[in-house]
């Protein structure tokens, strides 16, 4: 489709465009105290696009000359991020951390990561997904590094920016070399050269592959390409901390789904038919590999932590290498796997981080210590953090359950060559068990039993409530999420 | 075809030199230039395979877009390590640890 006709099936990045500039402009009209309402701003315009999304129903094409399609799978990436935002959005309200700063430009930085996401969701031109990857990735340094008068903010910005721009291009150089070997950057026609022997086993392509999973493995942080998590995660605000576990991960393993399912593969797994790859090059069995490898290390690396939130960038790490475990099946239900696990995900992950963030707020810090006697204290945080870390664990009757559920099961159909990344997939799920039942049994049984009772205030408490709820719910009725996922499991696959 | 090799090679050239200095150079705006060496060795690539391959011409357009996006880029790092000098007095890489390993 030309650009032109384009326009009119891009509304939600038309409406988050409008929303960034509107929210710019908004910003110079505040003075500094009330610049945070800048963030309803960005609310409204995130629920505005939303509603454009929902009504576009499932159209697929592609659009600007075939540089990005419309799908359902794309909208139902796309729904997630913007309810990730939301409800980062609101928490950032509340955030201490950002008291003293003028705030506009942070949520307008958040609306323009919001739309370079929406681009990396979509993206089926090598073009299209470095831009997407750069835009996502410029505006995450500058918000890791918002604190300007904290060192660690800093530090993590130094750190966070040193390791993506190298990583970027690193990935840059492999996409030139497959450029060269296939003559093209759109992903039907490189398939298509693929499929015409350019596929063969040889060292370049090898080199290529292993170069663009530099860019795709920094992005979900995946073991080797992690080491920026945890010192970012832990020196940037923790509202960016949640965002960053939660949002860029989605869109970087939509990028993942799309390019090794349809690039790489022969792509009908994508229409539910099983499915071959495309080139001798064995990248089910690398991926598998890294994927233990990256649970491994983020499970037992995670075990040593004295810092929460640090814990919580190691058991993000190990939730990537999860996920990731279903990419190599090959299979159908492999990717619906992953994509119910991102919504079980998101919805546990954002609300421990709230819960790190609400007793930062109080404490300053958040190490161990601070979250002893917790639970006495606070009744509410400390039931509400006991959800959390059951449901990140796997255990039933949790939504973290179900999602581990549908992950290990794809993995078992797939036959008795994935058996043992089954098996290296519980035994992590074992070990993670350990530090985040640590952290319930130091807001339980540690320190002394307080006689007060303190109660979050008011937002807080919605936002626990918003993420609790469903971790407990979808733990035990689940059928909404698969029915939603079953009907956005629906891919652009061929240029016609 | 010669002259497609030739322009590899350069590029070839050019990326380990980036790698190199991204390795071994402590000093933050050593190590951007590192990072800028990778990019338009990759830049090279595109414009040789799209000039010389005989490919389409999408290789002249995403060297178009590198070039913005390496600006971009850049200009957030260096107001990073300005921030980094003014707080630490340093631009050297090892000297920010203030978080755990």
């Amino acid at each position: 489709m030309n650009n032109l006709q384009s326009l009119s099936l891009y509304w939600p990045e038309l409406i988050l465009t409008v929303t960034v500039l509107g929210a710019i402009i908004f910003d110079l009209f505040l003075p500094k105290e009330k610049s945070r309402n800048v963030g309803w701003f960005v609310f409204g315009g995130l629920l505005l696009s939303s509603f454009a999304i929902i009504g576009q129903d499932s159209q697929t094409t592609t659009l600007f000359m075939d540089a990005i399609v419309l799908d359902p799978f794309g909208q139902f990436f796309k729904l997630l991020v913007i309810s990730a935002t939301a409800l980062v959005i609101i928490a950032s309200q509340e955030n201490n951390e950002l008291k003293g700063y003028s705030q506009g430009e942070y949520y307008s930085l958040l609306g323009i990561l919001v739309f370079g996401l929406f681009l990396m969701v979509s993206s089926v031109d090598l073009i299209s997904v470095y831009l997407s990857l750069e835009v996502v990735s410029i505006m995450s340094f500058i918000l890791s590094g918002y604190l300007k008068n904290d060192q660690r903010s800093n530090e993590s910005a130094l750190k966070y920016v040193i390791y993506g721009a190298f990583s970027s291009g690193v990935m840059l150089y492999g996409m030139s070399l497959i450029y060269g070997i296939t003559g093209s950057t759109n992903f039907f026609e490189i398939q298509n050269q693929l499929v015409g022997g350019s596929g063969d086993y040889n060292l370049i392509f090898v080199i290529a592959i292993v170069m663009i999973l530099v860019g795709f493995g920094y992005k979900i942080s995946m073991v080797p390409f992690h080491f920026w998590t945890p010192d970012v995660y832990e020196g940037a605000p923790t509202t960016i901390t949640a965002f960053l576990s939660v949002a860029p991960k989605a869109g970087g393993l939509a990028l993942f789904i799309r390019f090794f399912h349809q690039v790489m593969g022969d792509g009908v797994a994508l229409e539910g038919n099983g499915y071959l790859t495309n080139t001798e090059l064995p990248w089910p069995q690398m991926i598998a590999v890294l994927a233990v490898a990256t649970m491994t290390l983020g499970n037992l690396v995670a075990l040593q932590q004295k810092s929460i939130k640090r814990m919580l960038a190691y058991s993000s790490v190990a939730h990537a290498g999860y996920m990731l475990m279903a990419l190599p099946v090959l299979s159908s239900d492999g990717i619906q796997a992953i994509m119910i696990y991102l919504v079980m995900y998101l919805l546990m992950n954002l609300g421990a981080f709230f819960v790190v963030l609400y007793v930062k707020n109080r404490t300053g810090s958040e190490t161990f210590e601070d979250y002893s006697g917790l639970g006495w204290n606070m009744p509410i945080l400390g039931i509400v953090m006991t959800i959390f870390m059951v449901s990140l664990t796997g255990l039933p009757p949790t939504a973290g359950f179900i999602g581990k559920f549908y992950i290990f099961a794809s993995v078992i159909k797939a036959g008795s060559q994935f058996y043992w990344l089954a098996f290296f997939g519980a035994f992590n799920s074992v070990v993670s068990l350990y530090y985040y039942f640590k952290v319930v049994k130091v807001m339980f049984l540690d320190g002394e039993k307080s006689e007060t009772i303190e109660f979050p205030n008011k937002p807080i408490l919605g936002l626990l409530l918003v993420t609790a709820i469903p971790s407990l719910l979808f733990g035990i009725y689940w059928r909404p999420v698969i029915k939603w996922v079953e009907y956005s499991f629906h891919f652009f696959t061929q240029i016609l | 075809m010669d002259q497609l090799v030739n322009y590899l090679y350069i590029s070839a050239i050019l990326f380990s030199l980036g790698l190199f200095g991204v390795i071994t150079r402590r000093n933050g705006i050593a190590v951007l230039m590192g990072v800028e060496l990778i990019l338009n060795a990759a830049n090279i690539n595109f414009v040789a395979f799209s000039r010389f391959g005989g490919m389409n011409v999408s290789g002249h357009v995403f060297s178009l877009f590198v070039i913005v996006l390496a600006a971009a880029e850049a200009a957030v790092a260096l107001a990073i390590i300005i921030t980094i000098y003014n707080s630490m007095q340093t631009v050297n890489v090892d000297d920010a640890s203030r978080l755990k390993h």
